[in-house]
């Protein structure tokens, strides 16, 4: 089989619906090919270990911890940052749900959080159960506990949980 | 990170030919596999892609069973209806692992080989006998609130972090493999881990370039199911003690038990003795506490997690509550 180390040849990515070509180290994880190499700085690195959650972006519609995996590995993918997802003068219900509520205080999970919750809602309107729903099927009704739950994979060291639930809470239960 | 080459496999032949080769290392979702190989605790030459591999169902059986494909991640196969109705320990055991994020990346073959997360093993700067077989154990006389009670050697004392095997476990499941010679192999998951002795570095049966494609269960055992993690945290955290139980009572007697449990041994613990012991009791305490003590008979604690013993019995104790219900 083919083995391909410092490739030397361009890598192609489609991220929020442009096309990129880029050349990075073998190694590099999907968060430092969009931070170091395409300068999309949006997605935030934490603990690039996967445990905090502030590196969430979309591939394919689903919400991945973007340092946990190899850029290499998405050449094929849709991936969607928080530059896909809205801009300061049109902002995603979310985005504009996170600032309404006051859902952070110094704002650098934010990104993380608001794509996590991007997937998260697609998750539940398809009817994914969580570890506190009491039924596995059926319609998922997104409480207040639901929402923690499902959110458990994004950390805010300001703490700003309450404020964050209440714009998630909001989004969720607007007529889609 | 050490650097690697790289391949993407388009079939799983071509992922055995490249994974026999030398230090190589198969990357399916690679939660697990790339946080290691950041801390240069996994220093793999080769990495064989088989995330695009076509191994994303989970049909049903001729035997009224379940086929589940490797890479089906964890999020699909916890919310795959066929196991929300039949297998619910299976989606309690998933829905109780990691984050939403995790989840959706993480696959099923995968999730069987999760390493430790021992403490010890994680920190490079220290021995530890599964990183670097001969250099000591500090587990044993050190921090080891999350280290197992059951199957300890002298060498190592790691607990296996997978909620998802435990209830596996529980179910019979069958891993079946494809090796680089062509052969296929089941591997019941009884089979599957080997108990650390003085090679703790050695953790299951697999051979090298051997990979898991399918993970079979037997139609589901008769009986209510349900999956018990007692953690640190309620949410995101390493079970302490974990059950995968599932019991059927019949006119006021136990008739069938099924128990595996995560947290307190170095592979999901499954005790055959434990289950014997409770077939034709009446559910009670006196009946669970018998079971608990021969589930425990051997446990040895070291110090920090010497409370998992009593957790272990008390947890036990609640799911069979929870199960047996009325009759207890």
């Amino acid at each position: 089989m083919a083995w391909e180390r410092k490739v030397g040849k361009a890598m192609h990515f489609t991220i929020n619906g442009k096309n990129y070509d880029a050349d990075p180290d073998i190694r590099t994880s999907l968060l430092d090919l969009l931070r170091e190499h395409l300068n999309l700085t949006g997605s935030k690195k934490g603990c690039d270990h996967g445990q905090c959650g502030a590196c969430t972006v979309l591939v394919n519609g689903r919400r991945i911890n973007s340092c946990l995996t190899l850029a290499v590995m998405h050449q094929d993918d849709e991936i969607t940052t928080i530059e896909g997802i809205g801009t300061p003068d049109n902002l995603a219900p979310l985005q504009a749900a996170f600032v309404k509520h006051d859902g952070f205080q110094c704002g650098y999970c934010t990104p993380g959080q608001i794509c996590s919750a991007t997937g998260m809602l697609n998750e539940a309107k398809q009817g994914w159960p969580s570890h506190v729903s009491e039924r596995l099927e059926g319609d998922v009704e997104l409480t207040d506990d639901e929402i923690r739950e499902r959110m458990s994979g994004n950390l805010c060291r300001c703490s700003a949980y309450p404020n964050i639930v209440d714009a998630i809470r909001e989004v969720a239960e607007e007529p889609a | 990170m050490k650097t690697f080459d790289y391949s993407r496999a388009d079939s799983p032949e071509a992922a055995v030919q490249g994974g026999a080769v030398g230090n190589t290392r198969f990357i399916a979702g690679g939660t697990n596999l790339l946080d290691l190989m950041k801390l240069q605790i996994e220093t793999p030459e080769r990495i064989v892609d088989i995330s695009r591999l076509d191994l994303n169902e989970v049909e049903e059986g001729e035997d009224g069973g379940l086929r589940i494909g490797a890479m089906v991640p964890n999020a699909d196969l916890a919310a795959n209806p066929l196991v929300t109705a039949r297998y619910p320990v299976l989606s309690r055991a998933l829905l109780a692992g990691a984050s939403g994020q995790l989840r959706n990346k993480a696959s099923t073959g995968g999730n069987f080989l999760q390493r430790t997360r021992c403490y010890y093993f994680y920190d490079t700067a220290v021995p530890c006998n599964k990183r670097e077989p001969g250099s000591g154990c500090p587990a044993k006389d050190g921090f080891n609130r999350i280290h197992a009670i059951l199957g300890t050697s002298d060498d190592c004392i790691a607990s296996h972090p997978s909620d998802m095997a435990v209830a596996m476990r529980a179910l019979d499941a069958v891993l079946v493999t494809l090796k680089p010679d062509g052969d296929r192999r089941r591997i019941s998951i009884h089979d599957l881990y080997r108990l650390p002795g003085d090679t703790p570095q050695i953790e299951t049966v697999l051979e090298a370039g051997e990979l898991i494609t399918h993970v079979e269960l037997p139609p589901p055992p008769v009986g209510k199911q349900s999956y018990r993690k007692v953690r640190d945290r309620a949410s995101y955290a390493f079970a302490l003690v974990s059950v995968a139980a599932i019991v059927a009572v019949d006119d006021g007697r136990i008739t069938n038990a099924s128990l595996a449990f995560g947290g307190i041994g170095p592979m999901p613990w499954r005790e055959d003795a434990v289950e014997k012991a409770l077939i034709g009791q009446v559910p009670g305490d006196a009946a669970f506490n018998a079971a608990a003590d021969i589930l425990l008979a051997d446990a040895k604690g070291f110090g920090s997690n010497d409370f998992k013993i009593p957790l272990a019995r008390r947890t036990l104790i609640a799911v069979l509550r929870e199960l047996t219900g009325d009759a207890a």
